[in-house]
């Protein structure tokens, strides 16, 4: 219960680093923080406690495989949204280098042509 | 059998990379792969009408082991719109892009675009659906930014943002609903959910939905981004983006989770019409001061997203056709707008409306098919906005929710107003000496108007013919709830 | 006279010499291996991206120009996407999308798991080539604004418009 709670810790943690810094790079910081804490929070939903790696080896048995082996499904499935962060994460960053050619700056304060 | 299923996300898929290696021998070879694709798309989505619901199985694992793609009447009723959309837009594009650099580029994206969103109407498996939504979310923020000016570079920004904080949301609620019910298959989910009687731990995942999917749908108090996204993005970009995907992402998914796999409850019900109305009100009002043309066109959408999710989310048959109607509706009428918007903005360079007026002497065919346009959003008999929002406004009085239905009735006004507004602005009125010179626009841009505008007239006039074909298996599906468990596994 | 000089200093060249080979051998045997154990396409792809990326630190830009270019990068990633897909169409011949269609052999051989290390290795292309090419590409977008290299010789071709021709 306690690890769950951390990771909503970590999250809480990551929207302040994105609702508060004006720097532009350090919001995508802060998003990249929510997703890990995300990618964090459902892999542990699959742990159980003393369990072995999912990996099947050549000599092992199969029951004591299936009964021991933590879930192996959301770790297939992490291993997906770390891939869609990342191009996400590419996306913003172009955009950061975009916004500094244009605007001349990084501070989110400034960047504000449109209102309204 | 029902093969043609994964064609639908294959072919747009591989036709984005296809015309990228194609664009190096031969430059101007993009556009003609993305018209044979969109074209490929529209007849299959045609062919798909009236069958009855199937599922496919993906490598032939059955459910809940495997990924299923479930075809019922509400999936076929969205990827007939997308299809077609997608395929007027291409149309339009194929003259107007001509102002950027990068065409090969944005036709891929485009196609991207296409594909998560048939990937997200198709899919019956959650994480399926985060990965297609991710893929149209993402090819949607480049697609926003792909002119690389100051004002579409902050917008895609801030659109990128806040949807990547909604997308968190939404993979946070996967990930409760899998600890809860230890499977992925949205009919697997429904089964164990209604066994499990009412949990706090469900409530939660569905308020995480709402908040995630409500961005997505720019329902209020989750639209900021919408204004400054819609505007900047290319006019054929901003008929997809207002037409298609804020309706495929946001609405569909959200009726999907709540009737089919969640159930809806009189608090979801009352939640979501609360959500509804205000989008209305506010969209409505944000609407009447503006001076962009397309920054009005994008409040407007926030208001009628908000008629149609008030209707669906009311839960009663006419409600629910009422909502469906209009969801169509909109996407005929505000991508023909977006679209006559960037006609216009092609021949006099402005968007502004307070430096046009005139202009249907010079530019007849866009004036003519704008106008239609506006008098279907004002909700003027026989075009097809009047329809649905009567059918709405008679379910609201039916189900005795006289506040809404009033309030409903007052932002149609509002509506009326701001977009005769617009119309003095635009077509009455003498032309300004800047203008005196423009022309119409090319041909293919005149053909995508004409067929939007013969759509709006076509679908307000063929009603029944609409109610018996798409409308009524959609009905039909939201109607019977968690039935859709039947469906999927053929019990 | 300012010598222009590109990359690191001596040590790290040297280094990266020995290697970055290595590196890309174990990118590939994570890709091609994938079905037995931890990794597959993309955390291999992510390592041969490395290597490469690895090259372009310690060499300078255009010596890891000359040995991947940005055109090669893109048709690369283009033509690993098609092929992941034509695997997946391919299941068409057993009958569904992505049926496994070649035969499972034994299990704990390399050639076994039928058609799942066909797509590792298309996957693996993919993710190498486009994450490669994002580097190139913010690599070249960043000279185009900076404008000037690191030991401030002068900038002597001006790379972006060749990445702006090929994008027109």
């Amino acid at each position: 219960m306690i690890i769950y709670l951390l990771t909503t810790v970590l999250f809480v943690l990551g929207l302040y680093c994105l609702v508060a810094k004006k720097n532009i790079i350090k919001k995508v910081i802060g998003v990249i923080t929510m997703e890990y804490a995300v990618n964090l929070f459902l892999i542990l939903v699959g742990y159980k406690a003393g369990g072995i790696a999912p990996i099947l080896t050549k000599g092992a048995s199969k029951t004591e495989f299936v009964a021991k082996s933590v879930d192996p499904l959301p770790q297939a499935l992490v291993l997906t949204a770390i891939v869609i962060g990342l191009g996400t994460v590419a996306l913003m960053v172009a955009l950061c280098i975009r916004l500094y050619q244009r605007y001349g700056t990084f501070d989110m304060s400034e960047i504000r042509r449109l209102r309204g | 059998m029902n093969h043609i299923l994964p064609l639908f996300i294959a072919i747009p898929l591989g036709s984005a990379f296809f015309m990228l290696i194609m664009a190096k021998l031969w430059r101007r070879s993009a556009g003609p792969i993305a018209f044979l694709a969109s074209l490929c798309l529209v007849v299959f989505s045609v062919s798909i009408i009236g069958r009855e619901a199937g599922i496919y199985r993906m490598g032939n694992w059955p459910p809940p082991w495997g990924i299923v793609l479930v075809s019922d009447g509400l999936s076929t009723l969205l990827l007939l719109t997308i299809s077609i959309i997608g395929f007027l837009a291409i149309v339009f594009s194929l003259q107007y892009m001509d102002r950027y650099t990068s065409k090969p580029k944005f036709y891929a994206l485009f196609m991207l675009l296409v594909a998560g969103m048939n990937g997200v109407v198709l899919t019956g498996d959650l994480f399926n659906l985060f990965v297609f939504l991710e893929i149209a979310s993402i090819a949607s923020y480049a697609l926003v930014a792909f002119g690389c000016e100051h004002e579409e570079l902050e917008a895609s920004f801030k659109y990128l943002i806040l949807s990547g904080v909604a997308s968190t949301f939404i993979l946070l609620s996967i990930a409760i609903l899998y600890s809860l019910t230890g499977t992925l298959n949205m009919a697997d989910v429904s089964r164990t959910i209604s066994g499990m009687g009412s949990n706090s731990a469900v409530l939660f995942s569905t308020a995480l939905f709402i908040a995630g999917f409500g961005l997505k749908a720019a329902l209020v108090p989750f639209h900021p981004w919408l204004p400054d996204a819609h505007p900047a993005a290319p006019a054929p970009i901003s008929a997809m983006l207002s037409g298609v995907l804020i309706k495929a992402l946001g609405v569909y998914v959200l009726t999907r989770l709540i009737f089919n796999v969640f159930g809806i409850t009189p608090l979801i019900s009352t939640i979501l019409m609360v959500l509804g109305g205000l989008s209305m009100v506010v969209g409505g009002l944000l609407a009447i001061g503006q001076d962009d043309l397309k920054r009005m066109l994008a409040y407007s959408s926030i208001s009628q997203i908000g008629y149609v999710v008030m209707a669906l989310a009311l839960g009663t048959p006419l409600g629910i056709v009422g909502g469906l109607f209009h969801l169509i509706n909109h996407a005929t009428f505000k991508s023909l707008l977006f679209l006559s918007s960037g006609a216009i903005e092609y021949s006099t360079d402005t968007r502004k409306l307070s430096q046009m007026g005139g202009l249907n002497q010079r530019m007849p065919v866009t004036t003519t098919s704008a106008a239609i346009g506006f008098l279907s959003i004002s909700g003027i008999p026989p075009l097809n906005g009047f329809w649905s929002k009567l059918i709405i406004v008679i379910a609201l009085v039916q189900a005795g929710h006289y506040i809404f239905a009033s309030v409903a009735v007052l932002v149609s006004f509002l509506t009326i107003l701001y977009f005769m507004k617009v119309q003095r602005n635009l077509f009455f009125g003498d032309l300004p000496a800047k203008l005196a010179k423009i022309t119409e626009v090319p041909s293919l841009m005149r053909i995508s108007l004409v067929v939007l505008a013969i759509m709006c007239l076509a679908m307000g006039l063929l009603y029944p013919l609409l109610s018996g074909t798409i409308l009524g298996p959609a009905r039909d599906v939201l109607l019977e709830g968690t039935a859709y468990v039947h469906t999927v596994f053929g019990i | 006279m300012i010598q222009e000089q590109e990359g690191m200093t001596l040590i790290v060249k040297t280094v990266g010499r020995l290697v970055i080979n290595f590196i890309l051998l174990f990118g590939i045997y994570i890709i091609l291996y994938g079905h037995l154990t931890p990794g597959g396409g993309f955390p291999g792809g992510v390592i041969v991206a490395t290597a490469f990326i690895l090259l372009m630190l310690s060499f300078g830009r255009r010596t890891a120009l000359r040995t991947f270019g940005d055109l090669a990068a893109s048709m690369l990633d283009n033509i690993g996407a098609l092929a992941f897909l034509t695997v997946a169409l391919l299941g068409f011949v057993g009958g569904y999308f992505f049926l496994n269609f070649i035969g499972r052999g034994t299990p704990f051989q390399l050639f076994s798991a039928c058609a799942i290390p066909l797509s590792n290795i298309a996957i693996g292309l993919k993710v190498s080539a486009s994450l490669y090419g994002v580097f190139v590409a913010l690599a070249i977008f960043g000279k185009a604004i900076v404008g000037r290299d690191r030991t401030g010789g002068e900038s002597a071709e001006r790379e972006p418009t060749d990445l702006e021709e090929q994008g027109r």
